[in-house]
C-alpha cells in the first residue's frame, strides 16, 4: 500500500516535470516527429493485421450466435460494427499497444537511466523528463486516434470479407447492417477513450522506465511492469469513461 | 575553483559520505582516488548537483551552488561538462549529433557555426571521419573521446570525469589521461577526475584526494603520495606487487 502511494506520488511529480515549459521548441518539434514515426507509423502494421482478424471473428461469432430466423441477417453487420467501434478498436487496440509501445518506452528510457544518459542531460541543464517523455506523449495522443480509425475500417472490412466468404451473410446485408441505426457519437466516444489510453500508456510506461534503479535486469522488470500497470489502468479508465460518456 | 565544505550524504540511513572538505583549483587536474565503493561517484554527483547533499556546502568560484534554486543551477550547469563512467552518449544520435546537442540546446549559433565547433572538438580528441557513426559502432576509447568532445563543446569552466579509464587498455588509458590534462590547461578548467587507476595517479596527480569509506583520509600530490605514512593510503597505492617492490628498493 505504501509502495503504491509513493509510486502514485512520484508519477504525479514526474508529470509535473514533463509538462514544464519546453526549453527549445524546435528541438521538441523534431523529437515529436521522430516519435510519431517510431510509436505511430510503426504500429500501423500490427493494428491492421489484428483488426482485420478480430473483425472477421466478431462477425462470425455474431452470426453463429444469432442463427435464429427471427433476427434479420443484417443485424450481424450492425452487431459487428458496434462491437468494433465501441470496444475493440479503442480498448483492445490500446491493450495491444500497451504491450508493444509501453514495453518499448519503458526499456528505452530505463536504458537511458542506467547508462547515465539521463544524468548527462540533467548535467547539461536539460529537463530530461520533459525532453524524453513529452514528445512521446504528444506523438501518441495525436497519432493513436488515427490508429483507432484504421482499426475500425480494417475491422469492418475483415468482417465483410470473411463473413461473405464464409457465407454467413451477403454483401448487401452486411453493408446495409453497418449503416443501419448508426450512431456517430460512438466514434467520438471511441476516440476520446483512445486519447486517454494513449496518455496512460505513454506516461505510465515512461514513469516505470524513468525511475529504474540498477542495471539491465531492472530495465527488463520495468518494462514488464509498464505493460501490466498501463493495461490495468486502461481497464479501470475504460469502466470510468464508459459510465461518464455513455450513461 | 570549486570548494566543498563538510559534505555528508547518506542513502536510506546508510552513511556514504562523511564530512568531506576539499578545494579544487583551476588549470589543474584534481584527482579523487579510492577503492571502488568508497564513494567517489557519489561525491562527484553531489558536487555537480545530480545528487543532493544532506549537509555541507559547495561553492563554484564565489557562488554558493547548494543555495541556488533550479534556475540558478541551470545557468551554472552550462559551464559544466561531465564525462560519465560509461560515456553516456545518446545512443539514438550519431557522433556529430551527440557533440552538437549542447549547442542545439543552448546556443543560437547557425548550423554552419555549430558544425565548425563540432568538428573542432572532435578533431581535438582525434576523432576524424566518424561524424555519422552511432555510439554502438565505436570502441570504448572512441566513446570516451566523443564524450569528452561533447563535454567541452560549450567551453565549460568545470570538467568532471568519472573513472575516465575504466574498461580501457593501458595504452588507451594514457591517451585519455593526457587528453584530459591538456584540455584542462588549454581551457583553464577546474577538472576533477575520479579514478582508482594508479597509472593515472602518477601521470596526472597534481592534486590528489584520497577517500576511504566515504571520508577524506589524505590529500597531497603525486610526489607526496609515495612518501606518505598513512597506512590505508599505502595499502591502496602499493596494492600490487611491483609497486611494493619499487617502494622497498627505494628505501
Ligand atoms: N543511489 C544510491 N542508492 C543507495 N546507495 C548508493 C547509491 N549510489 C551509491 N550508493 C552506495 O554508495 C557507495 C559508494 O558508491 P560509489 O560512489 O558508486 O563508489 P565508487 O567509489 O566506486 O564510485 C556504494 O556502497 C553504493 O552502494
Ligand atoms: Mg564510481
Amino acid at each position: 500500500m505504501f509502495r503504491f502511494l509513493s509510486g502514485f506520488g512520484s508519477y504525479w511529480m514526474l508529470l509535473g516535470r514533463v509538462f514544464a515549459k519546453p526549453e527549445k521548441h524546435s528541438i521538441y518539434y523534431r523529437q515529436t516527429m521522430k516519435e510519431l514515426v517510431s510509436l505511430g507509423l510503426r504500429s500501423i502494421g500490427i493494428v491492421t493485421i489484428i483488426s482485420f482478424f478480430m473483425g472477421a471473428v466478431i462477425t462470425l461469432q455474431t452470426a453463429y450466435n444469432t442463427e435464429n430466423p427471427i433476427y434479420p441477417t443484417y443485424l450481424i453487420g450492425l452487431g459487428a460494427r458496434d462491437s468494433i467501434i465501441l470496444e475493440f478498436s479503442s480498448t483492445i487496440v490500446a491493450l495491444i499497444l500497451a504491450g508493444k509501445v509501453g514495453s518499448n518506452i519503458a526499456s528505452e528510457i530505463g536504458t537511458m537511466r542506467v547508462t547515465e544518459q539521463i544524468d548527462a542531460l540533467e548535467l547539461m541543464g536539460v529537463n530530461s523528463a520533459s525532453y524524453i517523455i513529452l514528445p512521446k506523449v504528444v506523438a501518441a495522443v495525436l497519432f493513436n486516434p488515427f490508429l483507432t480509425l484504421i482499426s475500425i475500417i480494417t475491422g469492418i472490412m475483415g468482417g465483410w470479407i470473411v463473413g461473405t466468404s464464409a457465407g454467413v451473410i451477403t454483401s448487401q446485408e452486411y453493408i446495409y447492417g453497418i449503416q443501419y441505426a448508426f450512431i456517430p457519437y460512438y466514434i467520438t466516444y471511441s476516440l476520446i477513450k483512445t486519447v486517454v489510453f494513449a496518455f496512460i500508456i505513454t506516461t505510465v510506461s515512461a514513469h516505470q522506465g524513468y525511475n529504474v534503479d540498477g542495471g539491465s535486469l531492472e530495465v527488463g522488470r520495468a518494462s514488464t511492469k509498464a505493460v501490466v500497470y498501463s493495461s490495468v489502468t486502461i481497464l479501470l479508465f475504460n469502466v470510468i469513461l464508459t459510465q461518464l460518456l455513455l450513461s | 575553483m570549486i570548494r566543498a565544505g563538510h559534505i555528508s550524504k547518506s542513502f536510506g540511513g546508510r552513511q556514504v559520505l562523511t564530512d568531506i572538505s576539499a578545494v579544487f583549483e583551476p588549470g589543474k587536474t584534481n584527482l579523487i582516488i579510492g577503492k571502488s565503493g568508497s564513494g567517489k561517484t557519489v561525491f562527484l554527483k553531489c558536487l555537480v548537483g545530480l545528487l543532493e547533499v544532506d549537509e555541507g556546502e559547495i561553492y563554484y568560484d564565489n557562488v554558493l551552488f547548494t543555495g541556488l534554486d533550479f534556475r540558478g543551477r541551470k545557468e551554472l550547469r552550462k559551464q559544466m561538462g561531465m564525462l560519465f563512467q560509461g560515456s553516456a552518449l545518446f545512443d539514438s544520435m550519431t557522433v556529430e549529433e551527440n557533440v552538437r546537442f549542447p549547442l542545439d540546446m543552448f546556443t543560437n549559433m547557425s548550423y554552419d557555426e555549430k558544425l565548425e565547433r563540432v568538428n573542432f572538438c572532435l578533431d581535438r580528441v582525434n576523432i576524424v571521419n566518424s561524424n555519422s557513426l552511432f555510439p554502438s559502432e565505436l570502441s570504448g576509447g572512441m566513446k570516451k573521446r566523443v564524450a569528452i568532445a561533447r563535454a567541452i563543446a560549450l567551453k565549460p569552466r568545470f570538467l568532471f570525469c568519472d573513472e575516465p579509464n575504466s574498461g580501457l587498455d593501458p595504452k588507451t588509458s594514457i591517451v585519455i589521461d593526457e587528453l584530459i590534462r591538456e584540455i584542462t590547461v588549454e581551457l583553464n578548467m577546474t577538472t576533477i577526475v575520479n579514478t582508482h587507476d594508479m597509472n593515472s595517479v602518477m601521470e596526472n596527480g597534481e592534486k590528489i584526494i584520497f577517500i576511504e569509506e566515504g571520508a577524506k583520509c589524505w590529500e597531497g600530490n603525486r610526489n607526496e603520495i609515495l612518501k606518505s605514512d598513512c597506512r590505508i593510503l599505502n595499502d591502496f597505492v602499493f596494492a600490487n606487487a611491483l609497486a611494493r617492490q619499487l617502494k622497498d628498493s627505494s628505501k
